[in-house]
């Protein structure tokens, strides 16, 4: 016979255990945290940057410029997957994000290279995303082709040019990122919360014996939320520009249709969890599950380079890897939204289908 | 009867979840301007009729109309002309009372004039005003109960559908709501209401008793009394659970409740004199009681028509 307290005990945990294994919603979350957590750190993120996506403007077109791109292609580091007339084209595709370094070797690369107290070529890097400009410093120092012989070289084969965040501040690259960051917090979970805390407390119920119909019902509902979307984008705007010197150097009206766009994203997956979640609790957990890989996998602070390709395929599914495209493209990069028009586009695809999949389920819900 | 004479009108009405059958083929004839009561336990059916009567829930099988209009087609038309209350308190508990009420002023489109007008009424007539500022979820039991109702009946609706409304609140706030209904059926208001307590029921002008999804008597309160083919005795004694056994096993008693030294039994119309017959059983064991026919009540009528399947 045990003690009494012991008995009571043991019937509270016996209690707590029959509950917990009949909320399916948090049994999955036991489970799915951590796994989710494991893979992601686990897999996905990797400090070895390893094939970012460059391109290649070879002006010199000799034998030992070519080895020169072939010994750099062979580290791996970078990817050389565009081919750039001139300079000019190899900086706008930095600008729209194509390609993140570019690799320059001038017409006079021959007399650089025997030279030796100049560096034969420029490797231009887009300061905006993190951990590349570290990864490529490596290959400042590249064996060059056809120099054994010669005297030991005073300078780096290749000169570093850093676009965009010369003083390669962590502050440019994080505060754009934190306004995608931010907003996936709030929209998602804010939204589901108010939907689904209308239907906890019966007011859904109430509701839809008025004439108000639930296209309305959504629409009103999801209004105050972009206004608060765009408030919190200009909050963190401002005091990026005040606080961290982060320059814009795009349109601001670019930057704020992203922005909308985004957030009408962020609402209509707001807008599914509501239809999924019964409580509001379930509703947190499920935003919280759907903002981790966003903040681990969009690019925001780990390098999607550091990420097997699969991974890389995942977080194109995320809404927010294209928004912090989108911002880091208009706000440090100066692109416009036309030149941005991939993020952009995929951007629009994730809206599309979000919001048909909330209004089949919203729709249902009803009934 | 014409849809002038008629508020709600069903024939076969079915509705299904899965396996279960949570109404089964009821008919329902509704006049207009009177309170009509559906009678039944939990999970007789009554919400879900009430929902689908609102257009919330498609039917299985069977028609409806209400106010004239066709039910489910017409729902969106109906739903300017009713008003829907449930058990549970459905406002915004962080709105003000005066908020939630203009809130749904203009959900219902009254326009500024008449929102207004309506308002001040409404504050009037359920006795808000004193609290029109309080969140709503401060409110006690009877001012929600009140609130709801004012908040159902903003809009002037023709029919009011009332699910269990006074579930939740003590009798002088039940009484006082009552009151109300009265009050809206001198206006012209018809209402439907469900309930599980007997004494509503019996201030219903009609009343149909639900059971397992289906309606196994209607009628007004006094014809359903005055129908009940059962036999009431009523027995007073010092002992009842000593009584108790002694009927214990009786063929024609239907039931037997115990109302503190009173037991209250029901008899199959076959039993020729019940009261002989409980004389002489309590006398064969000694027991000293008083027995009497009674008259019927409204809970005889429901547990004679609810007990056969049970």
């Amino acid at each position: 016979m045990l003690p009494a307290p012991l008995v009571r005990i043991r019937a509270i945990a016996v209690k707590e255990l029959r509950q917990m294994s009949r909320d399916r919603m948090t049994l999955a979350m036991i489970v799915g945290i951590p796994l989710l957590q494991m893979l992601i750190f686990g897999y996905g993120i990797n400090y070895d940057v390893r094939h970012v996506r460059a391109g290649v403007v070879d002006l010199a077109r000799t034998q030992e410029s070519r080895s020169l791109v072939a010994e750099i292609a062979s580290s791996q580091v970078v990817e050389f997957v565009a081919r750039p007339a001139g300079i000019d084209e190899l900086r706008r595709l930095i600008q729209t994000g194509e390609v993140h370094a570019g690799l320059y070797i001038p017409p006079d690369f021959e007399r650089r290279r025997i030279d030796g107290t100049r560096s034969v070529a420029q490797l231009i890097v887009d300061g905006t995303r993190p951990g590349v400009d570290t990864a490529v410093r490596a290959i400042q120092e590249a064996p060059l082709p056809g120099r054994s012989g010669l005297p030991a070289r005073a300078t780096p084969t290749i000169e570093l040019l850093n676009e965009f965040n010369p003083e390669r501040r962590t502050a440019v690259q994080v505060v754009p990122g934190l306004i995608g960051v931010i907003l996936s917090m709030t929209m998602v979970i804010f939204t589901a919360i108010a939907l689904v805390r209308e239907r906890e407390r019966g007011n859904l119920e109430l509701l839809i014996t008025t004439p108000v119909r639930s296209a309305e019902l959504m629409v009103g509902k999801l209004l105050p939320f972009v206004g608060v979307g765009l408030v919190q984008t200009t909050l963190v705007l401002l005091l990026g520009v005040l606080l961290f010197d982060v320059p814009i150097n795009g349109s601001l009206l670019d930057l704020y249709i992203g922005a909308g766009l985004f957030i009408a994203a962020t609402l209509a997956l707001g807008l599914v969890i509501s239809t999924v979640a019964t409580t509001q609790f379930q509703a947190m957990q499920l935003g919280f599950f759907t903002l981790l890989p966003s903040l681990l996998l969009s690019g925001f602070a780990f390098p999607f380079e550091g990420m097997p390709r699969t991974v890389q395929y995942l977080a194109q599914a995320l809404p927010l890897t294209h928004f912090i495209e989108i911002l880091r493209g208009v706000i440090l990069r100066g692109a416009s939204l036309a030149a941005l028009w991939q993020p952009v586009l995929k951007l629009s695809i994730f809206l599309v289908l979000a919001v048909a999949l909330a209004a089949t389920r919203f729709r249902k819900r009803l009934d | 009867m014409s849809d002038a004479e008629i508020a709600i009108e069903a024939h076969g009405l079915t509705r299904r979840f899965g396996q279960v059958v949570a109404v089964n083929g009821a008919e329902l004839s509704i006049p207009r301007g009177r309170i009509y009561g559906f009678l039944g336990p939990n999970g007789s059916g009554k919400s879900t009729t009430i929902r689908m009567l609102c257009g919330l829930l498609k039917p299985s099988s069977g028609s409806i109309r209400v106010l004239g209009l066709d039910i489910p087609r017409q729902s969106e038309a109906l739903r300017r002309q009713i008003g829907y209350m449930t058990q549970r308190f459905s406002l915004w508990e962080d709105l003000s009372a005066r908020e939630n009420l203009e809130f749904l002023a203009d959900i219902y489109t009254l326009g500024p004039e008449r929102a207004a007008q309506r308002i001040a009424t409404v504050m009037e007539q359920y006795r808000l005003s004193e609290f029109q500022l309080r969140p709503a979820g401060t409110l006690s039991g009877g001012q929600k109960q009140r609130l709801a109702l004012a908040a159902a009946t903003l809009h002037e609706p023709a029919l009011l559908m009332l699910d269990e409304p006074t579930s939740a609140v003590d009798p002088q706030s039940r009484r006082d709501f009552w009151e109300s209904l009265f009050a809206l059926t001198a206006h012209g208001t018809t209402i439907l209401v469900s309930t599980h307590y007997m004494d509503e029921a019996e201030r219903c002008h009609g009343l149909a008793i639900l059971d397992l999804g289906r309606i196994v008597a209607n009628g007004s309160p006094q014809q359903l009394m005055a129908g009940l083919p059962l036999k009431v005795v009523e027995i007073e004694t010092a002992d009842p659970a000593a009584a108790r056994a002694a009927l214990h096993g009786l063929e024609t008693l239907r039931s037997l409740a115990q109302l503190g030294l009173r037991l209250h039994a029901l008899f199959a119309p076959t039993e020729r004199d019940p009261v002989e017959r409980v004389r002489s059983l309590l006398a064969a064991r000694g027991l000293g009681a008083s027995v009497r026919v009674a008259a019927p009540s409204l809970e005889d009528v429901f547990v004679g028509v609810t007990m056969e399947k049970h």
